[in-house]
């Protein structure tokens, strides 16, 4: 009989190992699942998770993986503090769309003027339209013992409906012959985010991203308030005892990845997506969930987990394109990855054992 | 006794042995028991005493040995086996429905119970006969725990067993209750029902059994009659060592430090306890014990006290400040610390360092976090400082708090607290489940604090411990708090009564019922 057997000590061995064996695992299941739509298995992992960085275009094909990393790098370090703590966002998509369009918006209210002072403002208004949006389900839990999972994630429909409706409406391109979306926000010099060095894929927000994993890794490594958060999440008696505010870490978590999410928002619209249009959002919210988790929740695991499913993302696309695989498919593939690391993480707290089954 | 008549032992353990893995947990246990035999199981936490029981009550399956029952070859599989052997016993932690009565509590531990008029019938007249007093129409969750466990013994009893187990079953009782149920026992043992009792209460064991198996870590180190012994004697068979008991020189008490005045608590969930109007105060280098049954109210007092649970600023004074409306780490920087009595998920995160740990409480008082920043090598130092002084157990303060034993970690919890020269600690259960060696160097690490000057308030289910350590002496029942009075030269009913509040009226009924 098999049975499970917490340990004493978390196994160090595992806890590494498991994002690694969840890819290899997902690159089986995947591979059986293409096998089963009829592809041929080893090709499809091959283009996934090769062609993008080795390919004769992986010249193009590297610059998206970065492009791609970056948001889900950004929104997911901020994520990543709250599930620490214990404190779910779910929403961070809707956040990601409210700082999109807040810093947008600043930026379009600006148009035609021209100044260094705008694109700073609108990372500003970015950051801000996502607190604000988290600041919902923060106020709601801490005021009225509401559940933020429930709320953030409902906000996301909501912010997905006022996207619409500013996309047909007061943010819509007067001299864009009536089709919905903003003007190009990355055509505007004064609010265009450009890339860092040409051809790179390195724009502000890939910046942002790196500071944020280095602001992360020190607060919890060196900062109280990044202790507090482990602790809060690890044992909650203890840290009321220990003198933390649960309601305060509530606001400054969900603030802090809403913030975040906008930033990532509002980088996006700026620069890879252009403009607000009804479904310039990708789901990246909902993908960097997965990047946290499988980065450990730690910020440098997060940045390879961030780079890891950019590869995904990019060789998703190419994998649609030439062997024809359907898109469900490839998010199929991304779901089995957090599957699999879930899964295997049982073992980071337990050993599989085998005993004698007992006559009875 | 029976033996001596020529009549074989009713149960005879022989080379039970039982392994977990990484522990030993029964290795070639023998002992055994006579007909109408009160016979001790003592032990330290952990020396294996549960894991015996449950192979007798067919909960565990022995590796090795075998077990005969009035001569003929014994091997449950599992407890319905062991109860229609004769085999009956009463758990520590009741298992029982708070929502039904006591008649429909006991009709759902029956394989085949009978219609509930008749079952009620028989568990008046058992609990008549037994000096048990119980009404089967009560419902359970308003029972106290010494009347739960009579629900317990009274299902016990129904089954008429010839070997009935009892695992700790005075930790959650008054003295009275413990005189009830002791009076219980002894006419049980007259009438031929033989008694395996399990505790690490030595008077107790003394006093009731005229026979005790003792075990350290898994075997059995002596076979003796405890009446024989003194209880220190036992004690250092239990521990293997030689125990020292708590000393301190008797200082004069000082000005009052801390003052609580009309402190009352509405408890967070259902099955909190509220705390109602709680007076009194404690003077530099006094230790005021407050005793009590558990669920009364002491988790609560614990956080109003550490600043977990905020209150009316006025109640709650320090050195003349109101510090009522202050938070855990504003308390600690003013000199008022706290050890709870969960070590585990309270007064330490399980999965963190003991450096970790430490910082938890000692941020503010030793200065381990500058603007924000947390001082690591200072953290550490003052972890190691603490298993240093306090004698904890470990390879090294980067383990996880979970690593360590009960003892060594709770030795860590009060270390940390004490080195950091508390004007007034508060601490709940300071040697709850912790060896006799630890316990007795918790006990004198508090006494020193006091005799330092401090004032200590010690909250504790163990009245010897109490009566050991405390200068003044005070009960919490149902939230409320007895007018404090000097601990010496209290009488056990005396403080049974302050203890027991409605539980005491009891007493004379019992009486009556056993005479």
């Amino acid at each position: 009989m098999l049975v499970l057997e917490k340990r004493k000590v978390p196994s160090r061995f595992w806890a590494r190992a498991t994002p690694l064996l969840a890819v290899i695992l997902t690159m089986l299941a995947g591979g059986a699942l293409f096998a089963l739509l009829g592809k041929d298995p080893v090709e499809a992992v091959r283009t996934i998770f090769w062609d993008p960085l080795f390919s004769e275009f992986a010249f193009y094909y590297r610059s998206q993986i970065l492009v791609k990393a970056w948001p889900l790098i950004l929104i997911a370090v901020g994520l990543s503090l709250g599930f620490r703590a214990g404190i779910w966002n779910i929403g961070a998509e809707g956040q990601y769309i409210m700082g999109a369009i807040l810093g947008g918006a600043v930026g379009l209210a600006f148009y035609p003027a021209e100044g260094w002072y705008i694109f700073p403002l609108m990372i500003l208004a970015g950051a801000l339209g996502g607190l604000l949006w988290a600041m919902v389900p923060a106020i709601l839990r801490t005021k009225f013992g509401t559940n933020e999972i429930l709320v953030s994630l409902m906000l996301v429909y909501v912010a997905e409906n006022i996207l619409s409706s500013v996309s047909f409406g007061i943010l819509k391109n007067p001299q864009g012959f009536g089709f919905p979306g903003s003007r190009n926000l990355n055509d505007y010099a004064a609010s265009a985010n450009m890339d860092l060095i040409e051809g790179t894929g390195l724009h502000w927000g890939g910046a942002a991203a790196l500071l944020a994993v280095m602001l992360a890794w020190g607060l919890l490594t060196r900062h109280i308030l990044g202790y507090r958060i482990r602790l809060s999440g690890e044992a909650p008696r203890a840290a009321r005892f220990g003198g933390v505010d649960p309601d305060r870490l509530v606001l400054i978590c969900l603030g802090v990845s809403g913030a975040l999410a906008g930033l990532a928002g509002l980088f996006e619209v700026t620069g890879p997506a252009g403009q607000l249009s009804p479904d310039f959002n990708v789901g990246y919210g909902f993908t960097a969930i997965i990047v946290a988790f499988l980065g450990r929740l730690h910020p440098l695991g997060i940045l390879l987990a961030g780079l890891l499913l950019g590869l995904t993302e990019v060789g998703g696309g190419i994998a649609q394109q030439n062997l024809g695989l359907p898109s469900a498919s490839i998010k199929a593939f991304q779901g089995m990855l957090l599957f699999f690391l879930l899964a295997m993480d049982v073992f980071t707290d337990y050993r599989l054992r085998f005993r004698r089954e007992e006559a009875i | 006794m029976s033996e001596a008549d020529g009549e074989p032992p009713l149960l005879v353990v022989e080379g039970l042995t039982k392994a977990y893995p990484g522990v030993l947990a029964n290795d070639h246990v023998s002992f055994s028991v006579a007909h109408g035999e009160v016979h001790a199981l003592l032990g330290e936490n952990g020396a294996g005493k549960s894991t015996l029981v449950k192979m007798i009550y067919g909960l565990v399956r022995p590796d090795e040995g075998r077990m005969m029952l009035e001569g003929r070859p014994y091997a449950p599989h599992r407890p319905s086996d062991a109860r229609r052997a004769g085999v009956a016993m009463v758990f520590q932690h009741f298992s029982l429905f708070e929502a039904l009565n006591v008649a429909e509590n006991i009709a759902l531990g029956m394989e085949d119970p009978p219609p509930q008029g008749e079952l009620s019938a028989r568990i008046r007249e058992v609990s008549v006969a037994y000096g048990l007093p119980l009404d089967p129409e009560r419902i359970v969750g308003e029972l106290s725990a010494g009347e739960r466990q009579r629900v317990e013994i009274i299902r016990c009893l129904l089954q008429n067993p010839k070997l009935l187990i009892m695992d700790e079953p005075t930790s959650v009782l008054t003295p009275q209750e413990v005189e009830i149920l002791f009076r219980t026992l002894r006419k049980l043992s007259a009438e031929g029902t033989a008694i395996l009792y399990i505790s690490h209460k030595l008077e107790e064991v003394i006093d009731l059994c005229e026979n005790a198996t003792i075990l350290r870590h898994g075997k059995v180190v002596a076979t003796c009659n405890p009446r024989e012994h003194s209880a220190r004697e036992l004690a250092e068979l239990m521990v293997g060592e030689i125990l020292t008991p708590p000393h301190r020189e008797r200082a004069e008490l000082g000005d009052v430090v801390l003052e609580v005045r009309g402190l009352s608590l509405q408890a967070t969930s259902h099955f909190g306890t509220s705390l109602k109007d709680i007076c009194f105060s404690l003077r530099a280098g006094e230790v005021l014990g407050i005793g009590g049954v558990a669920g009364n109210g002491q988790d609560e007092l614990l956080a109003a006290l550490s600043g977990e649970r905020p209150t009316a600023a006025d109640t709650i004074r320090l050195n003349g400040q109101e510090i009522g409306a202050l938070g855990p780490n504003e308390r600690r920087a003013l000199g008022l610390l706290a050890a709870p009595e969960e070590r585990l998920g309270h007064a330490a995160a399980p999965d963190m360092s003991l450096t970790e740990n430490a910082l938890l409480t000692g941020a503010v008082r030793e200065r381990l976090v500058r603007r924000g920043l947390i001082d690591w090598p200072r953290s550490r130092a003052f972890a190691k400082r603490i298993t240093e002084v306090f004698d904890v157990r470990t390879p090294g303060t980067e383990v996880p708090a979970r690593a360590l034993s009960g003892g060594n970690l709770q030795k860590f919890v009060i270390g940390r607290e004490v080195l950091q020269r508390p004007e007034v600690l508060v601490v709940n259960q300071p040697t709850w489940g912790v060896d006799a060696s630890a316990a007795a160097a918790i006990r004198q690490a508090i006494l020193d604090l006091a005799e330092g000057g401090a004032g200590v308030i010690v909250i504790s289910q163990d009245l010897d411990e109490l009566m050991e350590i405390s200068d003044t002496f005070a009960a919490l029942n149902e939230g409320r708090l007895s007018a404090p009075r000097p601990a010496r030269g209290l009488s056990v009913e005396e403080i049974g009564l302050m203890l027991g509040g409605v539980h005491g009226a009891k007493v004379e009924e019992g009486a009556d019922a056993g005479a």
